[in-house]
């Protein structure tokens, strides 16, 4: 029984371990960071300097003097003003169809969206959730706030 | 009394900041599409400043917006935006991993590029003409790859951030018949983002 018990956690230890890689793909890279930038990944806080990885599941964050600008691996551009939170859902992307989904959230603040090749490949592949509106992108300049 | 007040003042601070969506022309002229969907109302902007807002009622509120009303209300955002990715071409003497002449400026260009950008990703994707085997223009589409990756290290971009792939005479610009020799399907392009 208890070597049971045993396996099981090693078992769960190993779908955790497995998940985690998983969504820890990188997606999309900072290109400019202003003020105060943050990534919230898992329970962490995480510096956002202008380079850094940026990958699915992850929350961009900036403070009340901060904005911030990413590029995605499909050519998307993000870019966040002060006082935002952005939580990129997911993101998956082939390289060679350019299939794939991108969803984010906006939940505070606001959002300025160039979108990329997976917009252009399939109009209901991209989308941005506000707390209150879902945008289906299809192409290709706008912008958007986050109510209170 | 007290209760209905406090409806009152919630649902006013709830008006106060509603969502927002506007949609802008793009850079090249032409302005898109965004459906926004409202629990079951769904509005479609499709015209330059279009914009959408959120309402209590669930039925968003549409109108038209403009440049300078965006950029009060969008311009920390806006000024982030990062810049566009960009491609280069540069093309090759037969047979060789050598440069043409014109290509020589090209080069230049991406290397004043790459300097310019913030956190600069990039992808070499080697070509060839369909003169010699197969196996031959896998081996030289590479070396061409290998000769820009190399340009691009020795003017200090991190290698790492450079990455190698080669095509061979698959992915011609031009389709030829085998044997052809061509120009124009003698390159390398460079992604940066």
């Amino acid at each position: 029984m208890k070597t049971l018990l045993h396996s099981s956690a090693l078992l769960a230890f190993c779908f955790a371990l497995s998940s985690t890689s998983v969504s820890a793909a990188e997606v999309g890279k900072i290109k400019v960071s202003t003020g105060a930038v943050y990534i919230e990944r898992a329970a962490q806080r995480l510096p956002a300097p202008v380079g850094a990885e940026v990958l699915a599941s992850d929350t961009i964050v900036t403070g009340e003097n901060g904005s911030a600008g990413i590029t995605f691996i499909d050519n998307s551009r993000l870019s966040i003003g002060p006082n935002s939170v952005l939580a990129i859902d997911r993101l998956n992307f082939d390289q060679t169809t350019h299939d794939g989904a991108f969803d984010t959230s906006l939940k505070r603040g606001t959002l300025s969206v160039i979108s990329g090749k997976i917009a252009k490949r399939s109009p209901d592949a991209m989308t941005v959730r506000t707390p209150s509106m879902i945008l289906g992108v299809r192409g290709t300049e706008f912008v958007v706030r986050a109510g209170e | 009394m007290r209760v209905l007040l406090s409806a009152v003042i919630v649902m006013l601070t709830a008006c106060a900041t509603p969502d927002v969506a506007v949609l802008l022309p793009g850079a090249d002229g032409k302005t898109g599409a965004v459906a926004v969907k409202q629990k079951g109302a769904e509005a479609l902007l499709d015209s330059p400043y279009a914009f959408a807002q959120s309402r209590l009622s669930g039925h968003p509120r549409t109108g038209h917006s403009n440049a300078s009303e965006v950029q009060r209300s969008f311009g920390a955002a806006l000024a982030s935006m990062p810049p566009a990715p960009v491609s280069f071409t540069v093309y090759f003497l037969s047979g060789s991993d050598e440069f043409t002449d014109e290509s020589k400026v090209e080069v230049e260009k991406l290397l004043a590029e790459m300097a310019r950008r913030p956190a600069p990703e990039i992808t070499v994707i080697g070509h060839t003409d369909r003169v010699g085997t197969q196996r031959m223009n896998d081996d030289l589409s590479l070396q061409r790859a290998e000769r820009v990756r190399e340009l691009l290290a020795k003017s200090g971009i991190d290698a790492g951030k450079i990455t190698v792939s080669a095509r061979g005479e698959r992915e011609p610009l031009i389709p030829t018949a085998d044997d052809v020799p061509e120009p124009r399907n003698r390159r390398v392009e460079v992604n940066v983002r």
